[in-house]
């Protein structure tokens, strides 16, 4: 089964819905209310990234027997350097998105931690691909 | 599963109107043949139905005066909240005289549970090693919504027992040293300003069998107490808790006791869900407590109480000011408050047990959504389109119950009556 979320750019107002949508659903289906706060978590962040720095685009989620995967593009600037991005504390977020509570460094680093698979497709300029998979 | 609810309907008064089912925070009411019908598995008895209902239908499953016939020695135990409901000339010293000239023998007060509940709390944070926030316990009807849309966050949850409970085990342990009569001939009588709370002595969650033994609605007790409170000159010398316990009556009292810095204080029950939902996603993990209640202004807000909530809690905060007591209990045993229960996640029911049919369902569930006009009228006695979607998925409910589906079946139909009818007609004409 899959669920598409649009994630519009730079809209703080409308950012989380997507994730809260989605755990609505996880719930309904049964799943163990652990996974789901380690999915919506990570969906969350994901989710926030798209809009924040992705400029907006999409989210794909797929739920199949075994797993979740969530599957997150957008058409914004790229990652430059992954490995930095992946560094706990390390933003490129400016002082308008930091005074709103968000650029923390910590987007990365907490989707790493809450799934069991984590791939991105990104060159700067080309936009981002994320998929995230996590085990049921 | 059984379950016991406080909230309960008097299907004579119910007009069958939609007000309950739009306000319910667990979507737990349904309009079924004109009358409302809560579905035990989700209500939390909150009581925002009973708050809303403006033909009175919504009733309490409470206990009445001629219970304490039961016993040979009775006590009643208001809540602080109830000090709320009375002009600030009448001193808290003078409700409580009232309530043994209606039939008590005496009064404790659950503001003196408060305080010793906010001492074992001051312990506890100060140890630092609790799963952070810590959020409190002791609103029943949040309680018992965390563990059925929250469960994840059951171990951030203070596992102590609630002031009315606490103040229970002080009052019997008083009465039965003043008489030397068992546990089963002392009546312990709360004062109760929520239904939750009644639900929480008739069916208990964190411990096996509640301390108390009946509850009487603030309501039913403010009628009694009123007029006999104007005529006490002397009040006899029963106050004796002091500004911190009956500071609890109000949202953000329990915080005051905390000891804490870091603490926050939520407020009526839409607020407290999405305040748990930030707490689910870990935004809220550097704060050390927070306090959530089910009504607006806290506990002075309550269903069961008569007193519009702001003006009860400025009388509270009055009130507390005239008390210049502060009862610092400096060692609470801990172990005595805590719960003897684990308070196990209590999930409302998934659409299939099977995960493939569960997916299946909810497939059907937004092909049915998809059709429905997105109005949320609640004209088919569903609090939303997407409640009655996933009725229908469920097999509660049916498509025609949506009358505007309903007005475009009736539309459909009418032309085909219309062009079987001109079929006929040509296939006569015809025919001739």
């Amino acid at each position: 089964m899959i669920k598409r979320y649009i994630l519009p750019g730079d809209d703080f107002s409308v950012a989380g819905e997507a994730s809260s949508s989605f755990k609505a659903v996880l719930k309904k289906l049964g799943i163990d209310p652990d996974i789901i706060r380690r999915i919506s978590i990570a969906m969350y962040e994901a989710e926030i990234n798209t809009i924040i720095h992705g400029g907006g685009g999409e989210c794909e989620a797929e739920i199949q027997d075994k797993k979740v995967t969530l599957v997150f593009r957008d058409h914004g600037p790229g990652i430059a350097n992954i490995d930095l991005a992946m560094q706990e504390g390390y933003s490129t977020a400016g002082d308008r998105i930091r005074e709103l509570g968000f650029g923390a460094g910590m987007g990365l680093p907490n989707i790493k931690r809450y799934t069991d698979e984590m791939r991105i497709e990104t060159a700067p300029g080309k936009g981002t691909v994320m998929t995230l998979v996590i085990n049921l | 599963m059984e379950y016991f609810h406080s909230v309960t309907l008097d299907r004579s008064k119910c007009h069958g109107c939609t007000n309950c089912i739009r306000h319910c925070p667990t979507e737990a009411i349904r309009v079924q043949n004109g009358k409302a019908k809560i579905i035990k598995e989700r209500c939390i008895d909150c009581g925002e139905c009973i708050k809303v209902c403006q033909s009175h239908a919504k009733i309490v499953a409470a206990d009445d005066f001629s219970m304490l016939e039961n016993f040979k020695y009775n006590v009643a135990m208001p809540a602080p909240s109830f000090y709320g409901q009375f002009r600030c000339e009448n001193s808290v010293g003078k409700i409580l005289t009232a309530f043994k000239r209606i039939g008590f023998d005496d009064v404790f007060e659950v503001a003196r549970g408060a305080e010793y509940v906010s001492a074992a709390t001051r312990k506890l944070l100060a140890q630092g090693n609790l799963k952070k926030p810590v959020i409190s316990s002791a609103c029943p009807a949040v309680l018992r919504l965390i563990r059925e849309r929250f469960p994840n966050l059951l171990g951030n949850v203070l596992n102590l027992l609630s002031p009315m409970e606490a103040a229970a085990i002080l009052a019997r342990e008083d009465a039965r040293k003043k008489t030397g009569l068992s546990d089963e001939e002392i009546g312990i009588f709360f004062i109760s300003p929520c239904p939750a709370k009644v639900t929480s002595i008739k069916s208990p969650l964190t411990l096996k069998k509640s301390n108390v033994s009946g509850a009487i609605t603030s309501k039913d007790a403010f009628a009694k107490i009123r007029p006999i409170v104007e005529t006490i000159e002397e009040d006899e010398t029963l106050s004796t808790a002091g500004y911190e316990g009956i500071f609890w009556a109000s949202s953000g009292g329990e915080c005051c006791g905390s000891g804490v810095e870091d603490y926050m204080a939520v407020d009526g029950i839409h607020n407290v869900i999405n305040v748990l939902e930030e707490i689910e996603y870990g935004k809220v993990s550097s704060v050390e407590f927070v306090e959530l209640s089910a009504c607006t202004s806290g506990c002075s807000g309550g269903p069961l109480n008569i007193t519009n909530p702001f003006l009860a809690s400025r009388r509270i905060s009055q009130q507390s000011k005239k008390k210049t007591v502060l009862r610092k209990i400096e060692n609470p045993d801990i172990e005595k408050l805590k719960w003897s229960e684990e308070v196990k996640s209590a999930p409302v029911s998934p659409l299939d047990e099977d995960l493939d049919e569960a997916m299946r369902k909810m497939e059907l569930m937004d092909e049915i959504y998809a059709r429905l006009p997105k109005l949320d009228c609640g004209s088919c006695g569903a609090p939303s389109c997407h409640a009655l979607a996933e009725d229908i998925a469920r097999g509660f409910a049916n498509e025609n119950d949506c009358i505007f589906r309903m007005r475009e079946r009736v539309r459909e139909l009418a032309g085909e009556l219309f062009e079987l009818n001109e079929n006929y007609r040509d296939s006569k004409n015809n025919g001739e």
